[in-house]
């Protein structure tokens, strides 16, 4: 079965442009489905959108090195596009070989030289950038956060203003005239875990026995999403990261909310018994009551949180009502016992914590 | 099974029973056999992992699917990247050396032939222990069977309080196993090659591809143990009550990661530098000229593994490093491209005022170059810390790193299996299947390949079990896995025509391919002693100088 | 069927290429030095680190005898090996026994070190991480020793059945080679934990 070879080598040619082609394409489909969205919603979260300084600063970075790599990739192509073409042999050719050449010292010293040049000029744009995120000063205002990494939720703190939450952080705007960046301190509490909201910031992981730091200024509203991106064990990707960015005045007053202990509300003292007297208080706080375990999420202020079980599902009465019997079916293999409560108990317990706002 | 067919062509054992014919196999000490069993063994688990990534790919071509549940996904993801490194590439890329090495610097056998034997059996039973976890490694509570904490086993997650079971201690033996026979034939290559070569075969008239079994050799010895000492060390911990990795006891989860690391980094050149020895030795002859710039091609390639076990953690940009340790990391990491990039050039070289014919070998060979080229670019965008801070642990990497293990690496060994099926077997694999097979497996490999970029940079984490709607990721996540069937299809194609052409490939003489180096001067499989007479060489293509008297290589050498 | 050699090489004057024996060890040593260098940094980085108990101040005491008995088995079994190139067997034989009896010495120091350890002391593997890193460093050591002794054994009784001759000198000497690797490991692991570590 011979083909004919003539007709191979074009294919062999085409082929290559084509498969760019469907890259380029893919990538303006990309950023097209970026723009189709409302500018206070971010749902894609894309490295090519940033919006807090470390996170631009990267993406100016990346464009020098997509420039540069783009235009190598070019050139050596083209090469070898060439190559493939020119000096394929042809029905006709003489059957004498081909001038059997062994190398040439100035093109290789020239092609050892070229390369070497581009490596320093990368280098030194990458170190720039390098020291200009992880070495940045530290201004004078500050939010400080500790974010606690844990199988499969984030543990957020914020020691200054006497906050405990979880999974949903809330941090202020910066403006450039007046930065108000946050700082977040990374632990872990048990495995390794990352921290990527990759509209604010590169990613840092969370290890246990180390502190990490990481700081990140949006400057603009909204919402951003990420999630955890070192693989952690089973529910590894159901720890997802919301974080609402406010304005100054919107952070003050969820901060002051969050501030408070949780409202008594005697409507709902059936439930909370429930709450108090079973097995939630080993792992759950709730600020101002007998509840204070710290294994699992602080559920003091939970119902100002869109979602549950670290993103894992809508905050909605039946959700909460269905991770509390089988958290299976939500998140299997999260460390949230099936509490097998009775339907009353159920019912009570849900209606209590729907009080936590 | 091939075994009997070889047996029954020589003429002398004609009849034997099959059980003397396999005894033969199992307790063979000659190099040739050993390299086709640890090819045949290799390809047995490269359907076994590609079925693995099958499996992922359907559970990822829509969010929240469920064909299977975290717990499974988890190994398949671990079990997918554990077996073709461990138990698909270094075996085969072994099995290449093994066969080729020893006709090539005109020897009759390797070295140590009863190690050599011995260290094969070493990395069969290591494979068969890991897959041996699927049925053995139920620990108490349902723990799970198959190892899940992915390829690097990431302290502490595989600690005694994470890992319950036994699954995590399948993947410690039999990676540790087979690092024991790594080591072994790693040995035997080295010694082989310093002590075996025929008269007048100098080191700088080595074909490449003996070179490069050194460097890549010299790489296994001092990158495989770091990883035996950590796994060890994981034992001490998970046995013993020791606290390498016990971060309550003050140990460190890092320390696992540059442990890992110093082996991983380096272990990829362990992969990827035998496939540069395929393509130095294929591009060549199918473009009728000699190696362009052969001394810089020994100098790039001894560089590249200095410079490799100085880069390991540039896998670790994000765990936290001062900025100083960042740059030091980013700087040989851009180095080690210099050297890896030349050799692009050297083979564009090669090809440059040649005639080249676009046989299959040549065809997966000049893919490879092409998709080297993108994958080397993405590792250099990868090697920039502050943009590996958005990259790494999603699936851009993956993206990367397949681009040169499918692209690169991959597409090398089916050139070579091509290249040199005909001296193992005596038959030539039939041409327009290998066609069909190569272009299906572009069209897959792109499909998948290219296109995995894209949810990397739109924020999708790699190893996830399911992902949310509405990130951007969906429609990427189609396409990539409909290319992925195509690859598998493609990958049964090609095992077909090696099964096929076993039996009625057309016969294939001492040199279908009109080569230079000393395996094609003997018989299509070559007799047991290899050379009746160990020949004496000249120059660096010694069947050139036989075919060309009149115009030596030793002449200008 | 093979081809004859090419028609144009020249059968070099001198063709002589490494003993593959060495070669073969030489690349076993420098795997070996890999794992080693790997847990000398392991006990480097962990100390001072531990969160409770003993600490190498307080227990370790230095084995300067059993050391010694270790280093000069270097000088007896180079002396062994030499003697057996001279064909000269009692010798070898006489000195590759000295050889065996001072690294059963240095295993027997290392026992008693570690009784001494776990039950004066209750340092035992999982007390700390002095205790994790020390363990399986000098018990990788020790190790390796017992395997070199098994090795030196199985050819001391090969020697007294006669069958070690002149003829044998290069096996033996790639074997010497492996206990040198041993010694020289001990130097290294000595000068970390008893030296640096304290």
């Amino acid at each position: 079965m011979s083909v004919n070879m003539r007709g191979m080598e074009w294919d062999s040619v085409a082929r290559r442009p084509a498969g760019i082609l469907l890259l380029v394409l893919g990538l303006l489909l990309a950023a097209g489905l970026c723009t189709a969205s409302t500018p206070s919603d971010n749902p894609v979260p894309n490295i090519f959108e940033p919006h807090s300084t470390p996170a631009d600063s990267i993406f100016h970075l990346s464009r020098f090195v997509l420039t540069i790599t783009g235009l190598i990739f070019l050139v050596v192509f083209t090469l070898l596009v060439y190559a493939v073409v020119k000096f394929r042999a042809r029905a006709g050719d003489s059957a004498h070989e081909p001038a059997q050449v062994y190398g040439s010292t100035q093109i290789e010293l020239a092609w050892t030289v070229i390369p070497i040049l581009i490596v320093v000029v990368l280098f030194l744009a990458t170190t720039r950038v390098i020291h200009a995120i992880q070495d940045a000063p530290k201004p004078a205002n500050v939010v400080e956060v500790i974010a606690i990494g844990h199988q499969f939720w984030w543990e957020f703190r914020y020691p200054a203003l006497g906050i405990v939450t979880a999974n949903e952080l809330h941090i202020p705007v910066s403006d450039p005239a007046n930065p108000t960046p946050t700082y977040l301190k990374l632990l872990s509490a048990d495995t390794d875990h990352s921290f990527w909201v990759p509209q604010l910031a590169g990613k840092t992981d969370l290890i246990p026995n180390r502190v990490n730091t990481m700081w990140m200024d949006p400057h603009r509203t909204g919402i951003f999403l990420g999630q955890c991106a070192q693989y952690c064990g089973t529910q590894h990707a159901k720890m997802l990261l919301r974080v609402t960015v406010d304005s100054r005045e919107d952070f003050e007053a969820w901060a002051d909310a969050q501030k408070q202990p949780a409202k008594i509300d005697e409507t709902v003292s059936a439930g909370r018994r429930v709450f108090e007297t079973t097995a939630c208080i080993n792992c759950h706080a709730v600020a101002g009551t007998a509840a204070t375990g710290r294994f699992g999420p602080d559920l003091t202020h939970m119902m100002s949180r869109r979602t549950i079980a670290s993103g894992a599902a809508e905050n909605t009465p039946e959700n909460l009502g269905m991770w509390i019997q089988d958290p299976e079916m939500i998140k299997p293999g999260s460390l949230m016992p099936a509490m097998k409560l009775s339907d009353a108990d159920l019912d009570a317990v849900v209606r209590y914590l729907e009080t936590l706002r | 099974m091939s075994s009997d067919a070889i047996a029954i062509r020589v003429p002398e054992t004609a009849g034997r029973p099959w059980v003397e014919a396999l005894h033969d196999w199992i307790t063979t000490v000659d190099h040739k056999r050993l390299g086709i069993l640890y090819i045949l063994y290799a390809f047995l688990f490269l359907v076994i992992g590609g079925i693995e990534a099958i499996v992922i790919r359907i559970q990822l071509m829509r969010p929240h699917n469920d064909i299977v549940s975290p717990q499974v996904f988890n190994r398949m993801f671990t079990m997918h990247g554990t077996t073709m490194i461990f138990f698909v590439i270094m075996p085969v890329m072994f099995g290449f050396a093994n066969y080729l090495v020893p006709l090539m610097i005109g020897a009759r056998d390797m070295a140590f032939p009863r190690l050599n034997a011995f260290s094969f059996w070493l990395t069969a039973f290591g494979g068969m222990l890991l897959y041996f976890s699927f049925i053995g490694g139920s620990g108490l509570y349902g723990a799970g069977n198959a190892p899940d904490v992915g390829w690097w086993a990431y302290a502490p997650l595989t600690s005694r309080a994470f890992s319950p079971g036994h699954s995590a201690d399948y993947w410690t033996i039999a990676v540790l196993v087979s690092g024991f026979g790594s080591i072994g034939t790693a040995t035997n290559l080295i010694a082989t090659i310093l002590s075996m070569r025929c008269p007048g075969m100098t080191l700088g008239r080595m074909p490449l591809m003996a070179w490069m079994t050194l460097v890549m050799s010299g790489l296994v010895l001092i990158s495989i143990s770091p990883l035996t000492a950590a796994q060890i060390m994981l034992l001490v911990d998970r046995y013993l009550g020791g606290h390498f990795f016990d971060t309550q006891a003050g140990g460190s989860a890092a320390l696992w990661m540059h442990f890992f690391w110093i082996f991983g980094h380096p272990e990829v050149y362990i992969l990827v530098i035998p496939a540069f020895a395929f393509a130095s030795e294929i591009i060549p002859v199918f473009s009728r000229k000699p190696i362009f710039g052969y001394p810089v091609m020994v100098a790039a390639t001894v560089c590249i593994g200095f410079i490799s076990m100085s880069v390991w953690a540039h896998h670790m940009f994000t765990i936290g490093m001062d900025s100083n340790a960042n740059t030091f990391f980013v700087l040989t990491t851009m180095a080690i491209a210099v050297p890896t990039g030349i050799k692009i050039f050297n083979w564009l070289g090669t090809m440059w005022g040649g005639k080249i014919q676009f046989k299959t070998p040549m065809l997966f060979c000049v893919a490879f170059l092409f998709q080297f080229l993108i994958a080397g670019l993405t590792g250099i965008m990868l090697g920039a810390a502050p943009f590996n801070w958005q990259l790494s642990g999603s699936y851009f990497v993956v993206a990367h790193f397949h681009y040169v293990i499918v692209g690169a690496i991959l597409f090398c060994i089916f050139g070579a299996v091509y290249y040199w099926y005909p001296k193992m077997t005596g038959r030539m694999l039939n041409e327009g299947l290998g066609k069909l097979h190569f272009w299906l497996f572009v069209i897959g490999f792109h499909l998948t390949f290219d296109l995995m970029h894209i949810p990397g940079v739109l924020g999708m984490p790699r190893r996830i079990y399911t992902y949310e709607p509405g990130r951007g990721w969906d429609s990427w996540n189609v396409i990539i896995s409909i290319g992925a069937f195509i690859q598998g299809i493609a990958t049964l194609l090609f095992v077909a025509n090696l099964v096929f052409s076993y039996f009625k490939g057309p016969k294939a003489w001492n040199d279908p391919w009109d080569a230079w180096t000393l395996e094609w001067s003997v018989s299509s499989p070559p007799p047991a002693y290899n050379f009746a007479t160990i020949p004496t060489v000249a120059s660096r293509r010694p069947l050139w100088d036989r075919k060309h008297p009149e115009d030596p290589d030793s002449r200008y050498e | 069927m093979s081809e004859a050699t090419t028609s144009i090489a020249q059968v070099p004057e001198s063709w002589s290429l490494p003993y593959r024996g060495k070669v073969g060890m030489a690349c076993l040593i420098i795997a070996e030095s890999a794992i080693f260098t790997i847990f000398v940094v392991a006990y480097l980085f962990y100390v001072g680190k531990s969160l409770t108990g003993p600490t190498p101040r307080e227990v370790l005491a230095t084995p300067i005898f059993y050391t010694i008995c270790l280093l000069s088995s270097s000088l007896t079994i180079h002396f062994a090996s030499r003697f057996l190139e001279r064909a000269n067997r009692v010798a070898f034989l006489g000195l590759w026994l000295l050889t065996i009896v001072l690294g059963g010495l240095f295993l027997f120091g290392t026992g008693r070190e570690w009784h001494r350890l776990i039950y004066e002391h209750g340092l035992t593997i999982s007390t700390n991480l002095f205790g994790t890193t020390y363990y399986s460093l000098v018990g990788l050591h020790a190790t390796h020793v017992t395997v070199g002794l098994i090795m030196l054994g199985i050819v001391f009784l090969f020697g007294l059945a006669g069958r070690v001759g002149s003829e044998q000198s290069a096996r033996v000497e790639v074997l010497s080679m492996y206990w040198h690797f041993v010694d020289a490991v001990w130097v290294v692991v000595f000068t970390v934990v008893y030296i640096l570590g304290r």
